[in-house]
Formats: C-alpha cells, sequence, structure tokens
C-alpha cells in the first residue's frame, strides 16, 4: 500500500519491546510495532489500555510527566528516539502530534502559526505567511479564516480548531503524525471534514491514529493495531494490514472487538 | 428510603440553604459597615485639612503649615523599588520552583519554609534588614534599605501566589506547546507565563499594598519622622507615609490627629490606585487571553 514517492521526507518508526510504567504500574508492556513510512496505522482498543501513553511515548512527550519511565526501543528512521543525547525539540519537530481536544493557543490565528515556526527559526514575515496559508489550505480552513487571521483563535469553531491543530502540525513539515482520537471531540460533519482532510494528506506523512471509531479506522487505516489491557496492563494483541485485521482475525479478543461485542 | 424528595425533606433542606445565604450576606455587611464607620470617621476629621498645599509642603512643627509630600515621594520611591526587586526575584523562584526543580528533600523544606516566612511578624524582617543591609553592606539608612527589607517581606506572598498561578495553567497548554517543538524556556515565556499572569499579578499587588502599609520595618532600619528635602536616588534617606501618619497621630494636639486622617486618606488614595492598575492590566490581559 506503500503509495508515496521514493523522494517522500516521511520516516517509518519502528517499536521494540516497548514498555511504559506510571510509578509502579505498567500502562502498557513490550509492545512491538512496525510503523511503515507513508502509511497510516490505527491503533484500536478500549478506554485504559495505554493508547494515549504509546503514542506520547512515540514523541517523548511522556517525559512531561514525572513519574513515567519508557523502557525498550524506538527508532524514527535511522534515529534511537529514546537514547538521553537526542534531541527532543528537533525530534518533535518531526512529529507532529494532534490531541483529543483541540488546544489552539489562545492567541490570534495568525500567531497561532507564527510562535512555532519563529521558535523552529523561520524568521522571515513571507515565509511565515506562506507556510501558514499552504498549512491552512491544506486542511480546508484557509477560506474560512482568511479574513480573520488577526482574531482569537478560540472564536473557532471546536471543528475548525481541530483542523487549525492540524494545519499548526503541517506548517512545521513534521514527517510523522500522531492523532490522538482527533475527532472525538466533534459533531459528524466536522468529524468526517477532518477525516476527509486526514484522507488527502495521505501518502505525504506517516500517520498514528488512535482512534474508538471502528468504521472510522476501516475507512482510512492502512494497518490496524489491537490494544487491549488486562490485570497486568495493556499489550498489543494483534496487528496487521486493515481487512485481514477485520475479517479473519486470528485473536477471539480481536474477533470478538471488531464485531463490536465488547470493549 | 426515599432520597431526599420528600416534601418535608426538601422544605428543610432549602430553609438551610438560605439560612446560609442571609448568614453570609449579614457577616458581609458587617464588615463592610464597619469599614464604612472607619472611613466615614477619618474623612469626618482628615477632609477638611486635605488640599493641595497638605500634599505639596514639608514636614513643620506648626499644623497649619505641616504637609505630606516627602512622605508621599518617599512612599513612591519605596514601593516602586521593591517592587522592582521583590517581583523579578519572586517570579523567577516560582518558576524554578515549579517548572524546573524535581522533588527534593531541599525543596520541600523550602515550601515549608516559605509558608512559615509568609507568617513572620514584620517587625523581625525590620531586625534583620538593619542587621544586614543597614549596618553589614553598610548601605545606611537608605530607601535602599527599607527596600530591600520590604522585598524581603513580601517575597513569600509573592512566590506562593505566582507558584499557584503557574499551577493553574491548564496542561494541555503545556502539551500543545511541547507537541510543537518548544524548548522549556519558550513554553514558559510565550505560554506560561501570559497565561499566569493575571494571577501573579493578583499577588504582586496584594504583596505590595501590604508591604505600603507596613511601619514597623520602616522605623527599624531608621526611616527618619522629619525630613526637609526630597530623595535624590536610591541612597537618600527618606520617611514614608504611615511613618508620617504614625508621627503625626503620636503627637497631643489636636489638630495633629486631624493631620494624621488626612494622611491615611492620601495613604488609602494611593492602595486604590495601585488596585485599579491591577484591575485594569489583569482585565487587560484576560481580554487578550480568552
Ligand atoms: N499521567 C499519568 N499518571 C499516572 N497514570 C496514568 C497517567 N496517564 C495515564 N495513566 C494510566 O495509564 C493507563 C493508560 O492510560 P491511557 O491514557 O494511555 O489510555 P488510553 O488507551 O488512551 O485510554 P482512552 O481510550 O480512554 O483515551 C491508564 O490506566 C491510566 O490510568
Ligand atoms: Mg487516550
Amino acid at each position: 500500500m506503500n503509495s508515496c514517492a521514493d523522494d517522500c521526507p516521511c520516516a517509518a518508526m519502528t517499536t521494540e519491546k516497548l514498555t511504559l510504567h506510571y510509578g509502579a504500574t505498567a500502562a502498557f508492556r513490550d509492545v512491538s510495532l512496525e510503523i511503515p513510512r507513508c502509511e497510516i496505522t490505527a491503533l484500536i482498543g478500549p478506554s485504559g489500555c495505554g493508547k494515549t501513553s504509546f503514542l506520547s511515548s512515540l514523541n517523548r512527550l511522556t517525559d512531561l510527566v514525572p513519574s513515567c519511565r519508557v523502557t525498550g526501543r524506538i527508532t524514527l528512521g535511522d534515529l534511537e528516539v529514546l537514547a538521553p543525547d537526542t534531541n527532543v525539540v528537533a525530534l518533535r519537530r518531526r512529529i507532529g502530534m494532534i490531541f483529543q481536544k483541540p488546544n489552539p493557543f489562545a492567541f490570534s490565528i495568525a500567531k497561532n502559526f507564527a510562535l512555532p515556526l519563529r521558535e523552529h527559526g523561520v524568521r522571515e514575515h513571507a515565509e511565515i505567511e506562506q507556510r501558514t496559508e499552504a498549512a491552512l489550505r491544506d486542511v480546508g480552513l484557509w477560506d474560512e479564516v482568511r479574513d480573520r487571521l488577526r482574531r482569537s483563535a478560540r472564536t473557532l469553531s471546536g471543528g475548525q480548531q481541530q483542523r487549525l491543530c492540524l494545519a499548526r502540525a503541517l506548517a512545521l513539515e513534521p514527517e510523522v503524525l500522531l492523532l490522538d482520537e482527533p475527532c472525538s471531540a466533534l459533531d459528524p460533519i466536522s468529524s468526517a471534514k477532518v477525516e476527509d482532510h486526514l484522507q488527502s494528506l495521505k501518502g505525504r506523512f506517516t500517520v498514528v491514529i488512535v482512534t474508538h471509531n471502528l468504521a472510522q479506522a476501516r475507512r482510512i487505516a492502512d494497518r490496524v493495531v489491537f490494544f487491549w489491557a488486562d490485570e497486568s496492563g495493556g499489550r498489543v494483541v494483534e496487528s496487521g494490514p486493515v481487512d485481514a485485521l477485520f475479517e479473519d482475525a486470528i485473536d477471539p479478543l480481536t474477533q470478538a472487538y471488531v464485531r463490536g461485542q465488547h470493549g | 428510603m426515599s432520597l431526599g424528595t420528600s416534601d418535608s425533606n426538601l422544605t428543610a433542606r432549602r430553609r438551610k440553604a438560605a439560612a446560609f445565604r442571609w448568614s453570609c450576606a449579614a457577616l458581609t455587611s458587617a464588615t463592610i459597615v464597619l469599614l464604612a464607620i472607619l472611613i466615614f470617621h477619618v474623612c469626618k476629621q482628615g477632609l477638611a485639612w486635605l488640599d493641595w498645599d497638605f500634599l505639596t509642603s514639608f514636614q513643620s512643627s506648626r499644623p497649619e503649615n505641616a504637609g505630606i509630600k516627602p512622605a508621599l515621594v518617599g512612599t513612591l520611591w519605596l514601593i516602586s523599588l521593591t517592587a522592582c526587586i521583590a517581583v523579578p526575584v519572586g517570579v523567577a523562584a516560582a518558576i524554578y520552583l515549579e517548572e524546573y526543580a524535581r522533588p527534593s528533600r531541599l525543596n520541600t523544606l523550602i515550601e515549608v519554609n516559605l509558608a512559615n516566612l509568609a507568617g513572620v511578624p514584620s517587625i523581625v524582617y525590620g531586625i534583620l534588614g538593619l542587621a544586614i543591609f543597614v549596618r553589614g553592606l553598610g548601605l545606611d539608612r537608605s530607601i535602599l534599605s527599607g527596600a530591600l527589607t520590604m522585598a524581603l517581606l513580601v517575597l513569600p506572598v509573592i512566590i506562593m501566589a505566582s507558584r499557584e498561578a503557574i499551577r493553574a495553567v491548564p496542561p494541555s497548554l503545556r502539551q500543545a506547546s511541547f507537541a510543537l517543538g518548544a524548548t522549556q524556556w519558550e513554553t514558559i515565556r510565550h505560554h506560561v507565563l501570559p497565561s499566569a499572569l493575571p494571577g501573579i499579578l493578583t499577588g504582586v499587588i496584594l504583596a505590595l499594598s501590604r508591604a505600603i502599609g507596613e511601619t514597623a520595618p520602616l522605623v527599624m532600619v531608621g526611616a527618619a519622622t522629619y525630613v526637609t528635602f526630597l530623595p535624590d536616588g536610591p541612597m537618600d534617606s527618606f520617611t514614608a507615609l504611615p511613618i508620617q501618619i504614625f508621627n503625626w497621630a503620636s503627637r497631643p494636639q489636636a489638630e495633629f490627629e486631624k493631620l494624621a486622617a488626612a494622611g491615611i486618606i492620601v495613604l488609602l488614595a494611593v492602595l486604590l490606585v495601585m488596585n485599579g492598575v491591577a484591575v485594569f492590566i489583569r482585565h487587560r490581559s484576560r481580554k487578550g487571553v480568552s
């Protein structure tokens, strides 16, 4: 399914025996995954099985939680993500993240783009404007906001805010996008819009998306990873191409989950 | 058993709620009435003496010539200098404790001590100021000595209020910033501080308002009561409003008591202006944020 060109900048990620603890309790254990470049990988599974934790360990956002300990191995291209000398600022520029709840900064729409771009050393006004416009066009928001770039980003609707957050991440030209239930706080129409734009971006980024919406996973994903939690914490039960996992899963847990029989 | 849906239960609960509401209202109005009586009393005594001459004259042994100019200027000097010292140090300390310090025994110790320091009587700070700044560092009985002492006095309050405000910044804001590859300093500078600013400002103004009225530490570090010149710089000697008020109030003649009342009105006016500025800035920054 690898649809992108050879010169596409996006990178593959892998995890090996990745285990994450909050204090003494494990959120998930021994997760070994291949996340192929330019594909959409969907993470599904019941609440509390460690999907958000897994996602935020990929860009080391878990560093913010003092009690959190991550062991194992994560690679992004050739980069050892968990190595102590990894430059996390550069890492997070390569890996964009969108959260469950839209979190635009309480500044103007324009400043939501200008601030991170400036932080990454883009100083020229013209380039900032051009990148802002390109990113907003990518998510279909440009025509809706072109006249109100100076207005507060918080005046946008929830769906527009989420697309703004997506565009803000795109403006930094990441290689990987992590999306944590990006549509769960949205109404079906806004949700469909976000989903459409995700699909239109397909092939330009490596995407990892957490979703509770199995139909959505089926529509947009190339590969699906099924997380499950038991007493000892979360683990990956099964992963594979989307059709294989939905049509003829091997594990009975997966079969039941994708048929909507529990979870 | 029904879950409090029966009529009698509901009436009793409503009655309790009403009783609570009215006792709160009564207590609030009691405080306001007391304050009003106090202000009325002060105004009755002092307003007649409050005129341009009073604001622009120096101290004098004859009440009709006496004025509050050096004390007013001294207080403005003192408070500005105190703010210049205490606000950067206090906010920096709060940022360090909230954003950088890892939980450790030392930090717990610092935390407990901060809370304790906020409750230490101001005269103790005065003694400290006298020993360290006036004598130890040889700063003499200057505005700088007074401001440094006042800064020590208000620091714990500023640090605690700023920490509170920084802690109240939603984690989602930090996450958003870090996820976009901001450094810790950029996150603090661009997101945490602007969002904590209203809270920090409230703490600063409360602390400085307390400092304006403090008399004891200034007596210790030797603010003069009879000053015939305006201070030119931070190394000059000075007097301040509460010292001047205390000085007048302790004299036997009735006229001086009226002067003291007029001085109190000036002090209250300064406080009112400071709080007004704080409300204004808070309002503006909130408009910017939401
Ligand atoms: N900051 C934290 N500190 C301690 N424990 C945490 C923290 N964040 C998550 N956990 C715990 O880790 C486990 C996994 O949480 P996580 O948020 O990753 O689950 P999730 O799969 O994303 O769930 P959901 O589908 O509800 O979002 C949960 O048991 C949760 O209580
Ligand atoms: Mg989650």
